[in-house]
C-alpha cells in the first residue's frame, strides 16, 4: 500500500517538473509580447493567431466582464501589465482624465483611415488622441414571441404587470438606470437626484417582473423559455436570433437606448507601443474588423469592413439603425467623480 | 523541542503571507480615503454597515441561510457518515472516493450545471410538462441558493464526522450493548456523542464558506438576492471602495474567529487525514 | 431501518451529488450554443473546437501548472512545518495551529482581497508569480492538517528505537517517519491540488495579465457568452481524475490483498 502512495507521488513529481519545462520554454522566446485585455468572447476566433503569425508577436490574450472591473483591476491592483484594453466610451474618458492612457501615433496606424467620421472625435476623447473604435453595442430587449404573443416596441413592456417573474434585467448601473431615466423622458446622463430617485422607485416597482438580474447569461434564459424577455446587448440579440429564429426577436426600444463604443486604447505604462500600435492596426484591417463583427454579432464603426459586409447583415435595422432611430440614442458620458447617486439607486433596488 | 526548526520557513511564510494581508485588511477597514488620496483613521463604515437597512439585512441572510443549509447537511450527511463507517458496504473506501470526486469539477461548473436541470425551461420541468402538470420555479428563490449550498458544501460535512466514526473505539459501543442498551440509545448516548468533534468541525466546515459565498447566490437567484459576499464583491469591483468592503471583510472575520473560539473548546487535536 | 434501505439512501445521496456533473457531460454533446435544456442533437464539435481554443488551452496550462507547483512547493513547507509543530511546546503548537487555521477558515473573498492589498503593498505586480504564491499560501495549511493527524498515531518509540540502534536522525526520520507518515502527505497534496484546481475567488483576485487560470476564464466566458467547449473540457479533466483516483484506489486493494496472501 505505502509503495502504491510512493508510485503516485513519484509520477506527480514527474508530471510538475514536466509541465514546468513545458511552460518555462514556452515563455522564454527572445519575441516581443503583447498583453491584450478585451471583453470576453469579443473577438473572432484566430484573428490572434493570425496576428502572431504575421508580426512575430506573441500575445497575451486575457478577459474581463464589465468596464468596473477593468478600471479596478488596471487602476487600483496595479496590474499595469497590460498594454491594449477596450474600455467604452465613458470609461475612456475617466481613463484620459486619470492620466492612464498614452496617446497614439496615428502614423502607426494608418487603418484609422477605415474609420467612419461619425466614429472620430467623440466628446469622450474630443480630439482622438488616445482611443480607436472597436465595435459598437446598443442595449435592446430580446424577446420570446411564443411567450409573449405579441412584438414587443420598447423598454416599458419591461415594465407591463403581465408579465410578472418573466424579464431579465441587466444588472448594469449605468444600463439600467440609463434606460429608466430614458424611458422616463430624461436623458440617461441626467445626474438630477430627483430623476434618479424616480428611476429608482420604477425599478423597485418592476421587482414582482424580475426574474433574474445579469449580463450575458440573461439571453440564454430566453432562448431557453425560463424568461420572456431580456434587456441584452446587441450581439447577445443576433447570436440568440441566428441560433432559434423561430422564436427569438430583438428591438431596439422606440424610447431610444444607449450608443455604447468600444475602444482599442494603450495604456500609459505600457513597454511596447510600437508592438501594440501594431495590434490596432491589424485589428482595423477590413478583413479581419469584418470577421470580428459577423462573429461577435456587433456592429462594426469600420467603413471599409462594413462594405465587406454581406447585404442582409449590413442592411439589418437592429445592427445598423436608421438615423431616426440614432437620433434618440445618446452615448454616456462619465459622471462627476463623486456622484454615488447612481450606484446608491441601484444597491437599493438590488438589495430590496 | 530540537526538531521545530523545520518549521522556520513556514512561519516566516505565515508572517508575510497570512499575518500582513491581514493587517492591510484591518488596516482599509479602519480607514477612510480622504478626497487627497489620504487615509485617516475613523469607523465611519462600521456605522455606515449597522446602521443601514440594506446591509443588515443581507448580513442576517447570509447567516440565516448558511445556518439552514449547515443543518440541512448534518441531516443528510450524518447518516452517510454513519452508513460509510459501518459494515454496510464493501467498498468503503471507493464510495468514500467517489463522494469526493465532484469536488474536482469546478464549483462554478457544477452550480451552472444545475441550471440545466432545474430552470424553469429546464430538464426536470420539460419532464413535469410533459406528464401534464404545471411547470415549478425551482429556481430564483432563497432556498435555492440554500439547495446550492448543501450541494456544494455537502462533503465538508461528511468527511469530517466520517474521519471521527471511522477512528471510534468499538469496544465501547459493544460494552453498552452488553450492558443491555438498546440500538437507539447506543447511538444517543455513545456514538453520537463521541462523534462530536467530527461533527463540530463538519459545522464550521460548511458553514463558513456558505456565510460566505458570492457565486452560488449569483448563479442559482438569478443575482435577485444578495448575501455578505456579492457586497463586498461589489465593494471591490464596481463600486469601487476598498475601504468599505475590508470594513465588511473584518466583520465577517470577527464571526469566524468567534466560530473559531467555539470550535477549538471541542475540537479534539487529530482529525482530517483519513481521505485516502 | 433494514440494509437495503441504508443503501438505497446513500445511493440517493450520490445520485444527489452526481446529476449535474453528468448533465453538464451530456450536454458537451450538445449541439447547440446555448446552455439551454434543449437538445439539438449529438455532437463531438466542442470536443474539437476545443482544442483549437488557444485561449482555453493556455487557461488549462496555467491551471495544470500553478496547481502542480503550488501543491509541490506546499507539500515541502507543510511537511516540514508539521513535523516542527509536531515537536513544539503545546502553547506555542496551538498558537501556531491558531495561525495555520486562518487561511483555511477564512472566507476565499477575504484571502483574495487580503493577498491582492498585500502584493499592491509590496509592488508584486499581479500575474503568475502572485497567483503561485497565493496559491501555495492557502496550500499549506491543508497540508499541515494531512499530516499532523500521522504525526500524532506515530509510536515514538519507533524514532527512538531506530536512534538506539545507531540510526542518524535524519536517516530515521527518511525510514521510518516519513515513510509512516506518507499517506498524510499524499492525502495533503492531493487535497492542494483538488483545491488550487477548483480555485477561483482567491485567483480572481491575485491574477493578472497573462495569468488567467481555467477558473477565471470560466467565469469570464460563461458569463460573457456560453461556450460549451468548456463542458467538453470539464467531461475529459473529469473522467481522467475519476479513472485515475478509482484506478489508484483499486490498485492499492489489491496490493494489500497480495500481501496478506504471501
Amino acid at each position: 500500500m505505502k509503495k502504491s502512495f510512493k508510485s503516485v507521488a513519484i509520477i506527480l513529481c514527474a508530471a510538475v517538473i514536466m509541465t514546468l519545462c513545458l511552460s518555462g520554454c514556452g515563455s522564454s522566446g527572445e519575441k516581443t509580447t503583447i498583453r491584450v485585455y478585451n471583453w470576453g468572447e469579443y473577438i473572432a476566433d484566430d484573428v490572434i493567431e493570425q496576428f502572431e503569425e504575421e508580426t512575430g508577436i506573441r500575445v497575451e490574450y486575457d478577459t474581463y466582464n464589465d468596464n468596473e472591473s477593468l478600471y479596478a483591476k488596471i487602476k487600483k491592483a496595479g496590474s499595469d501589465s497590460y498594454d491594449v484594453i477596450v474600455p467604452s466610451d465613458y470609461m475612456v474618458k475617466k481613463m484620459i482624465d486619470e492620466d492612464m492612457l498614452a496617446p497614439l501615433n496615428f502614423d502607426n496606424i494608418p487603418n484609422f483611415e477605415n474609420i467612419d467620421p461619425q466614429f472620430k472625435n467623440l466628446s469622450f476623447d474630443p480630439e482622438n488622441m488616445y482611443s480607436v473604435p472597436y465595435l459598437t453595442d446598443m442595449v435592446g430587449i430580446l424577446y420570446n414571441i411564443d411567450e409573449t404573443g405579441k412584438e414587443l416596441t420598447g423598454f416599458k413592456d419591461l415594465f407591463d404587470p403581465a408579465y410578472a417573474r418573466k424579464v431579465c434585467m441587466l444588472d448594469s448601473i449605468r444600463d439600467a438606470i440609463g434606460l429608466t431615466l430614458k424611458m422616463l423622458g430624461y436623458s440617461m446622463n441626467d445626474t438630477n437626484p430627483e430623476h434618479i430617485a424616480e428611476a429608482r422607485d420604477m425599478l423597485l416597482e418592476q421587482k414582482p417582473n424580475v426574474l433574474a438580474y445579469g449580463t450575458d447569461e440573461l439571453a440564454p434564459k430566453v432562448m431557453s423559455g425560463a424568461a420572456a424577455m431580456a434587456m441584452v446587448y446587441l450581439g447577445e440579440g443576433i447570436t440568440a436570433i441566428e441560433e432559434q429564429p423561430e422564436n427569438m426577436r430583438f428591438v431596439i426600444p422606440e424610447e431610444g437606448t444607449n450608443r455604447a463604443i468600444d475602444n482599442l486604447v494603450i495604456l500609459k505604462t505600457s513597454k511596447n507601443k510600437d508592438a501594440a500600435e501594431q495590434f490596432i492596426n491589424f485589428m482595423l484591417r477590413p478583413e479581419i474588423a469584418v470577421k470580428n463583427s459577423i462573429e461577435t454579432g456587433y456592429s462594426t464603426p469600420n467603413m471599409a469592413a462594413k462594405e465587406l459586409l454581406p447585404d442582409e447583415i449590413k442592411n439589418d435595422p437592429n445592427r445598423y439603425p436608421p438615423a431616426e432611430i440614432l437620433e434618440k440614442c445618446e452615448i454616456y458620458e462619465t459622471l462627476p467623480a463623486d456622484n454615488t447617486d447612481f450606484i446608491d439607486a441601484w444597491n437599493m433596488v438590488k438589495a430590496k | 523541542m530540537k526538531k521545530s526548526f523545520a518549521a522556520y520557513p513556514y512561519l516566516v511564510w505565515a508572517i508575510i503571507f497570512i499575518i500582513a494581508p491581514l493587517l492591510l485588511v484591518a488596516y482599509y477597514g479602519l480607514t477612510v480615503e480622504m478626497p487627497d488620496g489620504s487615509m485617516v483613521f475613523s469607523v465611519e463604515n462600521f456605522y455606515k454597515f449597522f446602521s443601514s437597512p440594506i446591509f443588515m439585512a443581507a448580513f442576517w441572510r447570509s447567516i440565516w441561510m448558511a445556518a439552514l443549509a449547515t443543518i440541512i447537511c448534518l441531516i443528510i450527511g450524518y447518516p452517510v457518515a454513519y452508513y460509510l463507517s459501518g459494515s454496510i458496504f464493501k467498498n468503503k473506501k471507493l464510495l468514500l472516493l467517489l463522494l469526493v470526486i465532484p469536488m474536482w469539477m469546478n464549483l462554478l461548473l457544477r452550480t451552472y450545471a444545475w441550471l440545466i436541470l432545474l430552470d424553469n425551461a429546464g430538464l426536470i420541468n420539460t419532464l413535469i410538462k410533459a406528464l401534464g402538470f404545471e411547470p415549478i420555479e425551482f429556481l430564483y428563490h432563497e432556498y435555492s441558493i440554500v439547495f446550492g449550498m448543501v450541494y456544494n458544501f455537502l462533503p465538508f460535512m461528511i468527511l469530517p464526522i466520517h474521519s471521527v466514526l471511522v477512528k471510534m473505539d468499538n469496544s465501547l459501543i459493544e460494552a453498552a450493548g452488553d450492558l443491555g442498551a438498546n440500538k437507539r440509545k447506543v447511538f444517543f448516548k455513545v456514538t453520537f456523542p463521541l462523534s462530536l468533534p467530527g461533527v463540530i468541525s463538519g459545522i464550521t466546515m460548511v458553514f463558513m464558506p456558505a456565510v460566505t459565498t458570492f457565486a452560488i447566490s449569483d448563479i442559482l437567484s438569478g443575482r435577485t438576492i444578495q448575501l455578505m459576499g456579492n457586497i463586498i464583491e461589489d465593494q471591490f469591483l464596481r463600486s469601487d471602495n476598498w475601504n468599505f468592503g475590508s470594513t465588511m471583510s473584518i466583520i465577517l472575520m470577527v464571526l469566524i474567529i468567534l466560530s473559531m473560539v467555539i470550535s477549538s473548546k471541542y475540537e479534539k487535536e487529530n482529525e482530517g487525514g483519513g481521505l485516502f | 431501518m433494514s440494509k437495503a434501505l441504508k443503501k438505497f439512501y446513500v445511493f440517493l445521496v450520490f445520485v444527489f451529488m452526481y446529476a449535474p456533473i453528468v448533465v453538464l457531460m451530456a450536454y458537451s454533446f450538445n449541439d447547440s450554443r446555448s446552455s439551454s435544456a434543449i437538445w439539438r442533437g449529438f455532437t463531438f464539435d466542442w470536443y474539437i473546437k476545443m482544442l483549437s481554443d488557444s485561449q482555453m488551452m493556455k487557461a488549462l496550462q496555467t491551471t495544470l501548472v500553478i496547481a502542480l507547483s503550488s501543491s509541490l512547493i506546499a507539500t515541502i513547507i507543510g511537511t516540514l512545518a508539521a513535523i516542527g509543530i509536531n515537536n513544539m511546546k503545546k502553547r506555542t503548537k496551538n498558537a501556531i495551529m491558531n495561525i495555520t487555521y486562518v487561511p483555511v477558515l477564512s472566507p476565499d473573498i477575504v484571502t483574495g482581497i487580503s493577498l491582492m492589498l498585500l502584493f499592491v503593498f509590496l509592488r508584486v505586480p499581479l500575474g503568475r508569480y502572485s497567483l503561485l504564491l497565493a496559491h501555495i499560501t492557502f496550500n499549506i495549511p491543508y497540508v499541515i492538517i494531512s499530516v499532523l493527524p500521522k504525526l500524532n498515531q506515530l509510536n515514538k518509540n519507533m524514532y527512538e528505537a531506530a536512534l538506539d540502534l545507531g540510526a542518524s536522525p535524519s536517516y530515521a526520520y527518511r525510514k521510518i517517519i516519513i515513510p509512516e507518515i506518507m499517506p498524510g502527505i499524499v492525502t495533503g497534496f492531493l487535497l492542494a491540488l483538488t483545491l488550487s484546481i477548483d480555485d477561483f475567488v482567491v485567483s480572481f483576485f491575485t491574477s493578472g495579465a497573462g495569468a488567467s487560470n481555467l477558473s477565471i476564464y470560466i467565469y469570464s466566458a460563461v458569463s460573457k457568452k456560453y461556450n460549451p467547449s468548456i463542458n467538453a473540457l470539464s467531461t475529459i479533466m473529469f473522467v481522467v481524475i475519476f479513472l485515475l483516483l478509482v484506478l489508484i484506489n483499486s490498485r492499492s486493494k489489491e496490493k494489500t490483498k497480495k500481501n496478506v496472501n504471501y
